[in-house]
């Protein structure tokens, strides 16, 4: 069957929305994704909560705790997502960091993405080298696309390692930095996404971390074939009605 | 030198390198360096003289004749805890900063759990005139208060990690996290056996030098080439890893680690690793943490908080494996005992963790002619106020 990723991947001024799961509230995941794919949301990052996650600033540290106080875990998320694909069209990714992927049991993980429709996994914390030796064939074979990230700081021979890995698209971290704090649209910024598009790498790539506004999404968007926004998103939608708050935020970020 | 660690930074099935894609370069060019480094003769030369002159070492193997008598044993203690700090940590804190000179970094940042290795690595930082900013958990800084000032003298920026359960491993993740936000200029200088490969490995060769010192001590103190025993408090594990290093290999000397206990394993209030965790990945490396059955990490109890930490140094976590290292809980009033049995038999009041240590004289059942060595990896003065309670 086909990734769903591939069918959006070569659009233009893709908007990607990260979201954790289980927050604001436990049963949210499901008003969430109907809500983002209707408001024209083009691909979809839920995140797992995990205590500890050193990549995060404070505000999606401050959504997995309180995912975890509400009682969110991998299998409750799984269940939750269990007709996905009834009301769903839109391509899925799982972000989490490995140690909750892990103890739930890699295979367990996939053969539960596959079941539920997950296109796609983003795990920070699992590099390419550990990925390749021990789960690359199992995520292969069940057509799930792991996504790798590029900072400003790889190498273009870790660059070219990367692309040949990955299936989907590349995530690219627009600085060297936590999740939370906006871009400076900065010349080195402007020189580095260059740079990026004239390797014409295999995969398309969406630039993250510090996107939050129409302003950074569109000057990313000259670069990349879209975007991902986290923080920004979950800030919004932490109060009020999110019907309301996802429909704003949605149609403010994709206005032409 | 044995050599524990393969090329991937695996010891057995634990290790590795979990990082973020960010923290790659970093972490790539110090795998690719860090070999070559400490073994050049010119950081040999540097490392040893500031050890000596500096430090104050060798560290003592002194022979606790009272003790030894009261559990009818011999008693040795390697006497860390006489080193300028206070403690092992400055062993490799000025290694690592030595390491760090090299590599052309500019800032220093560390975490700390109960001060002492954040002591040594503010002043390793004053000493080299490095820029230095330790996180501490901010209920460590409440139980640690005089580290924290001692810090702040030495010219070193203290930030209280907020986070979590507030101590060692919210301190590890705030650190994480200025490292991937300042990857260029900033080295972290990790405290323990713990962390991506190659901290770890680094970490145990450069606290090696405690067994390093026990070849010839053993001998001179003994007339024996090896002890039967050696024991040591383990949180991360630096000092377990230290003390055992020069001896992994031989079967003959038992290897025993104190773990804390807290209120007890079954207490809710414990950070007892090896009896209560299970295989996991926290702060980039694969090795036994103690976790829920989600996944998420269980927030840890002890009264010292330097084994206040919920994994173990993967070198650890492999040799019991093995079966080459035993794990003995020991509660935070057994470690208290502990500390004040040895300052009033021998006038040496112990770091809470090395009491943790000594509270296995009490656990275990010795013969009159074996030879008992037991890791003073840090002197009490930091935690007086919790001795006080109990006076």
């Amino acid at each position: 069957m086909e990734n769903r990723i591939d069918v959006v991947k070569n659009k233009k001024n893709i908007l990607s929305v990260y979201f954790t799961a289980g927050y604001p509230s436990l049963n949210d995941t499901e008003t969430i994704i109907k809500l983002l794919e209707e408001n024209g949301a083009d691909m979809i990052e839920v995140g797992i909560p995990f205590s500890d996650p050193t990549a995060d600033g404070p505000t999606i540290q401050e959504s997995t705790n309180k995912a975890i106080e509400n009682g969110m875990s991998l299998q409750l998320l799984f269940n939750q997502l269990k007709s996905l694909r009834q009301y769903s069209n839109i391509p899925i990714l799982l972000m989490g960091y490995f140690n909750v992927i892990y103890q739930f049991g890699v295979e367990n993980f996939i053969e539960n993405c596959k079941k539920t429709g997950i296109d796609g996994t983003i795990i920070p914390d699992l590099p390419l080298n550990e990925y390749n030796k021990d789960y690359k064939r199992l995520f292969e074979e069940n057509n799930i696309y792991n996504i790798f990230f590029i900072s400003p700081e790889t190498n273009i021979d870790r660059i070219k390692e990367i692309d040949n890995a990955s299936k989907g698209f590349i995530y690219v971290l627009s600085a060297s930095q936590t999740t939370g704090k906006n871009i400076s649209e900065s010349k080195s910024i402007e020189t580095y996404l260059t740079h990026l598009k004239s390797l014409n790498l295999s995969n398309p790539f969406l630039v993250g971390f510090g996107i939050s506004n129409k302003q950074s999404f569109d000057y990313v968007c000259q670069y990349a074939n879209g975007a991902i926004i986290g923080s920004a998103f979950v800030k919004a939608i932490a109060k009020g009605n999110l019907e309301e708050s996802i429909k704003n935020f949605v149609n403010n970020i994709k206005k032409v | 030198m044995d050599n524990f660690v393969n090329d991937e930074g695996y010891f057995g099935a634990y290790g590795g390198a979990f990082i973020p894609e960010i923290l790659h370069p970093n972490v790539k060019h110090l795998q690719n360096n860090y070999l070559q480094i400490i073994n050049s003769e010119d950081f040999k030369t540097e490392l040893k003289d500031l050890l000596k002159n500096y430090v104050g070492r060798p560290s003592p193997l002194y022979h606790a004749k009272r003790l030894s008598e009261l559990y009818k044993t011999n008693i040795y203690l390697k006497r860390e805890d006489l080193n300028h700090t206070g403690s092992h940590k400055i062993n490799n804190a000025l290694g690592q900063i030595l390491l760090a000179k090299k590599l052309g970094k500019t800032r220093i940042i560390a975490e700390t759990g109960a001060g002492q290795h954040g002591v040594a690595t503010a002043t390793a930082a004053a000493l080299f005139g490095m820029k230095c900013i330790v996180y501490m958990g901010e209920i460590d800084m409440q139980r640690q208060a005089p580290n924290v000032k001692r810090m702040q003298m030495l010219g070193t920026e203290v930030i209280p990690a907020l986070s979590g359960s507030k101590t060692l491993k919210d301190a590890i993740n705030e650190a994480m996290r200025d490292w991937i936000n300042n990857s260029k200029d900033t080295y972290y200088l990790i405290g323990s056996v713990m962390g991506p490969h190659p901290y770890p490995d680094l970490v145990g060769r450069l606290q090696a030098i405690i067994s390093e010192e026990l070849l010839t001590q053993v001998e001179e103190e003994t007339g024996k080439a090896y002890p039967d025993y050696i024991i040591a408090c383990v949180g991360g594990g630096s000092n377990a890893t230290g003390v055992f290093y020069h001896f992994i290999n031989n079967d003959k000397v038992k290897l025993i680690c104190a773990e804390a206990a807290g209120q007890g394993i079954e207490s809710g209030f414990s950070a007892a690793t090896t009896h209560l965790g299970s295989v996991g990945i926290l702060h980039g490396f694969k090795t036994i943490i103690m976790q829920t059955k989600d996944g998420q990490i269980e927030e840890t109890h002890s009264i010292s908080a330097g084994l206040d930490y919920p994994g173990i140094g993967p070198l650890l976590a492999d040799l019991k494996d093995k079966n080459k290292c035993s794990f003995i809980p020991i509660t935070d009033e057994e470690a208290i005992k502990a500390g004040f049995l040895l300052s009033q038999k021998e006038g040496i009041i112990p770091a809470l963790e090395s009491a943790h240590a000594l509270a296995i004289l009490d656990k275990m059942q010795f013969n009159i002619d074996e030879n008992i060595i037991i890791n003073i990896s840090g002197r009490g003065d930091k935690d007086l106020e919790t001795y006080f309670k109990y006076l």
